[in-house]
């Protein structure tokens, strides 16, 4: 399998140099207590801090290519999402192509004329995922995508993302539960105090 | 234009009752501002006195050079103004670097399209025009520019989840900074939208005042007056325009990331 995403040296404030590849349609857990530098390492995957490093893409390396561009193909889901518009279907294209996906995490056709301001953590945490999905990355760091949901949500999002890696989708997954460590994933990285390692999957 | 009515020092002492009045006001409710109010007064009469003598040998000498000079000394207090308004300055001298830039692009563009079409002076650097005029377009001008400024640092500290959820979903950082930069600007035009719509109505300006107190005719004073309206609205927009131009580069780098680790450090 050729190596998609691969990271030679890459460092930042809060971060020491990390180096790992990625293979195509494979997940990596990432895991380490909170504040130990896992968002660091995503955000700086995907160019949203300063930092440097070789990180490259498919054997094209990242500063060949415009940040926009890059950051659609390696698009990073924080945490918390951020919402720019007021109500839900204004941060989609093109919402009907959304809806399926939607309806498959149990959110409803008519979800796109909710206000932001009333959705649920949950709520939010999903339609950002959708909104992720729909710009077709290759690359997909997950950053805890799971940590508001319900047990029932959480399955259909595993099942969800699971899909698209089967499809060729690589994937970072920050995660506190090994439980779904075991479920999604197939390899692991530690972050500790901002050194990243490859740790044996548990 | 001798027909009118010059003051004396006795008239300005007299006016200054009110200021006293308010003092007293603040003393007995303890506002604590009689102080600030006292200090406030004297420099109005020190700073301006200073340029009655300053304009009168200005307009005397009638030198391009020296009308450059004041010029420029306005439109460095101008920016330092901006600067010290301030909640959120960028790091270093950024803040008032962009503040006067704007302030002299905006201003100085105005001015001397006004000097040279509609008034055309002789030399079209008349100190006895250009000055005031400047300075009543950098006094408005000054006011919006710091208001865009201000809508952008604060917009963007505030906004910065919904600003960098666009930027990790792909959008340039002109797409992603669009609604605090439309924002910051409206904030920053919305002074002189609302003073032209109330021009004549509910206020009439101090310029137009002067001139007619002066003797002019009022259908003159007021053509004169929407001259200026439309230079400050003038002068306003392309300073703000540049002011949130320049923030937000400032604020983004060339990887398209929000750089909010270059604004000063929060005093608060």
């Amino acid at each position: 399998m050729a190596a998609m995403l691969e990271i030679v040296g890459l460092h930042r404030v809060g971060l020491e140099p990390a180096s790992f590849t990625l293979d195509r349609g494979s997940c990596m857990a990432v895991r380490g207590p909170s504040g130990a530098g896992k968002s660091l390492l995503l955000r700086a995957i995907a160019d949203l801090d300063p930092n440097e490093g070789h990180v490259a893409l498919d054997g094209r390396q990242r500063s060949d290519i415009p940040a926009p561009d890059w950051r659609r193909q390696v698009l990073y889901l924080p945490a918390q999402s951020g919402w720019w518009a007021d109500t839900v279907g204004d941060h989609f294209s093109d919402w009907r192509a959304a809806v399926p996906l939607l309806n498959e995490l149990g959110l409803p056709d008519e979800s796109g004329a909710w206000p932001i301001a009333r959705c649920s953590t949950g709520e939010l945490a999903r339609l950002a995922l959708v909104r992720a999905l729909m710009r077709e990355p290759k690359v997909l760091l997950l950053d805890e995508p799971t940590a508001a949901l319900d047990a029932a949500t959480v399955k259909a999002v595993e099942a969800l993302l699971r899909g698209r890696i089967k499809a060729g989708v690589s994937a970072l997954w920050v995660t506190h539960d090994s439980l779904q460590v075991a479920r999604v994933a197939d390899r692991s990285l530690t972050v500790e105090a901002g050194v990243v390692r490859e740790s044996p999957k548990s | 234009m001798t027909n009118y009515v010059a003051l004396s020092y006795l008239d300005l002492a007299l006016a200054s009752v009110f200021v006293l009045i308010n003092a007293a006001i603040s003393v007995a409710l303890e506002l604590g501002i009689h102080r600030r109010m006292f200090i406030a007064a004297v420099r109005t009469v020190v700073q301006l006195s200073l340029m009655g003598l300053l304009l009168t040998a200005l307009f005397s000498a009638v030198s391009l050079l020296w009308t450059a000079v004041a010029a420029s000394v306005m439109v460095v207090f101008a920016g330092r103004e901006i600067a010290v308004r301030q909640e959120r300055p960028l790091g270093g001298l950024w803040s008032y670097g962009i503040g006067t830039g704007c302030m002299m692009t905006g201003s100085l563009l105005v001015t001397v399209f006004a000097l040279t079409t509609a008034l055309r002076p002789n030399p079209w650097y008349d100190p006895k025009y250009a000055i005031p005029l400047l300075g009543m377009i950098l006094g408005n001008a000054m006011t919006g520019i710091a208001l865009g400024l201000q809508g952008m640092t604060t917009g963007l500290v505030a906004q910065r989840a919904a600003v960098e959820a666009q930027l990790m979903l792909g959008a340039n950082r002109r797409t992603a900074m669009g609604p605090v930069i439309r924002l910051a600007l409206r904030n920053a035009l919305m002074p002189i939208i609302n003073s032209m719509s109330v021009a004549g109505i509910v206020s009439l300006p101090g310029m137009m005042t002067g001139q007619i107190l002066g003797g002019v005719a009022p259908a003159d004073a007021v053509k004169y007056q929407i001259l200026i309206m439309f230079l400050i609205a003038g002068g306003t927009g392309i300073g703000a325009m540049t002011a949130v131009i320049a923030v937000s580069n400032r604020l983004t780098d060339s990887r398209h990331r929000l750089r909010l680790d270059r604004l000063a450090p929060n005093r608060g």
